[in-house]
């Protein structure tokens, strides 16, 4: 009896063992009855924290709408908050999910700086980093463990310099904030205008904190282009809007175009009026005509409180589709490279209208929709009115 | 181009006003009373979501909003200045900037867990949007209220500080508290009320286009409108912030590629030319 007990105690403490150092070779070649873990690391205080509340809101949505379950996994969502502004706070929180919480996906990344210090996390690690928000044309190329969900900048600015160089608009004056996005903005809009045939007459660029525009509107008004073209962070967008109409820059002929982060769904109905009749280029509004968006934006809608989803909102949702996707096809088996690999290509139609993966480059392609600010049942939406299919991003 | 420069100087007296209510609620709060309230933008702010709450929610007019915004502003003054900064008057300055950026941060967080981190946009009413056309310029008739709105505080506070037994036992209370206590002025009611005037000052400016970080957004603008202009007088940081809003806007508008630096080029020759502000006050 004695010795029996002995040996099923040996035996166990054997296990144990093996165990142990199972767990301590490879820490992540884990059972296919764990459970799933993901790491997503948003700005949910701070300057950017709406784009944290969309985002996890949206991969909440997906969880809710296509089962906690994935190839037999649960699905465990580990959220934490970076509050946007230190890289090397999203940098720790990735290190510690990766060693401490064994996640095998980390996802999120609100904007370029912390994408850039978090992808040798990724790469060391062998975790796969799918980037949801952050939006400067490098990123992908920092890890090969970066898939991107979102959009890219370049991407959706180049669309609007096309139209805009079609439609009798020859001479623009651009305006955005001075930062890596909005130097982005402004090179890309000015290369592919004056291929188009059109001339740039004047770019300015406005600090990051401008509480006035007032200055920089009116040496547009006396500039006299056909447009202006504006890139500026989501939040500035109902400044500048609001100022634009204030100053009359309307009535005296100029147009303003702009990409949809300064008609950011989420903000439109605050800025209101001043909006009407904007003309934007983007990869998402929330009026996109199509039954997949429509049970997203009601479902969206309903799940929190009336908050309208906006662009950040789908890199969340299609990141986690793209999640749930590769796992199905890796069975179950969380290897970072084979999740990478089974990500590379993949295809599908999402709330914003059909979208891939490029397999060369890990980035998103998309349609970019030209949209215009219409006014429906006291709400304003960006009604898309013209499309470009399949753009790639044409780097920075 | 003359058309130009007159626009130039007009918007940049409408900036320098804006300035100027925003700081002004500081240089008495500094001056006067010689506290570093670096939670002045937080009084603002308050002010400012008051103003948005009964216009939106309430349907109450702007112009009504706006001293009602300075009452709750000038209320949450007297209460803090009772429960908190009293106890910090004979403070350092260090221990009083540490307490007060405290508070800062905290107010932050709060307007963000009560209204969300968005911008509440101010809707102005129908008189107030648009230009108006004068002598061939296009003048915003928002930035007229402001200016007008300027003209009216400066007068008020001028005769109320140097005209009225109370802007007489301010002075007196500062220059030397035991000698104003012992003539009979209950000095701790004129600081709680001196407080509630200077934060009530800054809910004004605060009505003024609103989100959660404001108080950091802002900082800034109002440390160096006070530092330029010298604390605790009227005319100083009208003076600093007219000069300061005129070069601000001349210099995005005629050298944008450096327009922002400018204002703090000006910040750095006023300071040389006027250590101690451009009036200071006696001591």
């Amino acid at each position: 009896m004695k010795r029996r007990n002995s040996s099923a105690r040996r035996r166990f403490i054997t296990s144990l063992a093996a165990t142990a150092a199972a767990a301590a070779w490879s820490p992540r070649s884990a059972f296919a009855a764990d459970p799933l873990r993901i790491g997503l690391i948003l700005p949910l205080t701070g300057p950017f924290a709406s784009t944290g509340r969309q985002i996890e809101a949206a991969c909440r949505l997906y969880i809710a709408r296509n089962g906690d379950t994935v190839a037999g996994r649960k699905v465990d969502l580990m959220v934490k908050d970076d509050t946007g502004l230190a890289p090397e706070t999203t940098k720790r929180i990735a290190q510690e999910m990766v060693v401490q919480e064994h996640v095998a996906i980390l996802a999120g990344f609100g904007l370029t700086p912390l994408a850039f210090a978090t992808a040798p996390v990724a790469t060391e690690a062998k975790v796969p980093m799918i980037v949801m928000a952050a939006a400067t044309s490098v990123i992908p190329q920092r890890s090969p463990f970066i898939v991107r969900s979102g959009f890219t900048l370049p991407q959706v600015t180049a669309p609007m310099a096309e139209w805009a160089a079609k439609n009798k608009i020859k001479k623009v004056v651009t305006l955005v904030t001075d930062y890596g996005p909005g130097l982005d903005a402004e090179k890309t809009f000015v290369k592919r205008f004056a291929e188009g045939g059109g001339s740039v007459s004047d770019s300015l660029r406005t600090p990051l904190r401008s509480p006035d525009y007032a200055p920089f509107l009116q040496r547009v008004k006396d500039a006299k282009p056909d447009a202006l073209f504006v890139f500026v962070p989501s939040g500035e967008g109902t400044a500048v809007l609001k100022q634009f109409a204030e100053r009359g820059l309307r009535e005296s002929g100029i147009n303003l175009i702009c990409t949809g982060d300064v008609l950011d769904d989420d903000l439109l109905d605050t800025i209101g009026q001043p909006a009407l009749g904007i003309v934007s280029s983007h990869h998402y509004s929330a009026a996109h005509p199509s039954p997949e968006n429509k049970a997203y934006v009601d479902g969206f809608m309903k799940a929190n409180g009336g908050m309208r989803p906006n662009f950040h909102s789908v890199g969340g949702y299609d990141g986690m589709h793209l999640i749930y996707e590769a796992v199905k096809k890796t069975g179950g088996a969380a290897d970072g490279e084979k999740i990478v690999a089974a990500m590379k290509g993949m295809a599908w139609t999402s709330p914003r209208g059909p979208m891939s993966i490029d397999p060369a480059t890990r980035d998103v392609i998309q349609n970019v929709y030209i949209r215009k600010v219409e006014s429906r049942d006291g709400h304003y939406w960006n009604v898309e009115f013209d499309k470009i299919d399949n753009v790639k991003d044409p780097g920075a | 181009m003359l058309g130009n420069l007159v626009g130039v100087l007009f918007d940049g007296i409408a900036y320098g006003s804006l300035l100027f209510i925003i700081s002004i609620g500081l240089s008495v709060t500094m001056g006067l009373m010689n506290f570093v309230n670096l939670a002045h933008g937080a009084f603002a702010m308050l002010g400012g979501y008051a103003c948005v709450i009964m216009m939106s929610r309430l349907g109450v007019p702007f112009l009504v909003s706006l001293p009602i915004a300075f009452m709750v502003s000038a209320a949450a003054g007297i209460v803090l200045e009772r429960l908190l900064y009293r106890r910090l008057y004979r403070a350092t300055h260090l221990d009083q900037v540490l307490f007060s950026i405290g508070l800062v941060f905290m107010s932050i967080a709060a307007t963000t867990y009560f209204f969300g981190s968005q911008q509440q946009p101010v809707q102005l009413p129908e008189f107030l949007r648009g230009q108006v056309h004068i002598l061939g310029l296009d003048l915003g008739t928002y930035r007229i209220f402001l200016i007008a709105v300027v003209l009216a505080i400066t007068l008020a506070l001028t005769w109320l500080i140097e005209r009225t037994r109370f802007g007489a036992e301010i002075r007196a209370s500062v220059d030397n508290q035991q000698a104003a206590a012992g003539l009979g002025i209950n000095v701790y009611r004129v600081f709680s009320l001196t407080f509630a005037l200077g934060s009530g000052l800054a809910g004004l400016g605060g009505g003024l286009g609103i989100d959660p970080t404001f108080p950091l957004k802002y900082m800034v603008y109002f440390l160096l409108v006070v530092a330029v202009g010298g604390a605790g007088t009227i005319k100083g940081p009208l003076l600093a912030a007219l000069i300061l809003g005129v070069f601000d806007v001349a210099g995005k508008y005629y050298v944008p590629q450096i327009g922002s630096f400018v204002i703090y080029v000006v910040m750095v020759v006023m300071l040389l030319l006027f250590p101690h502000g451009l009036v200071g006050r006696r001591a």
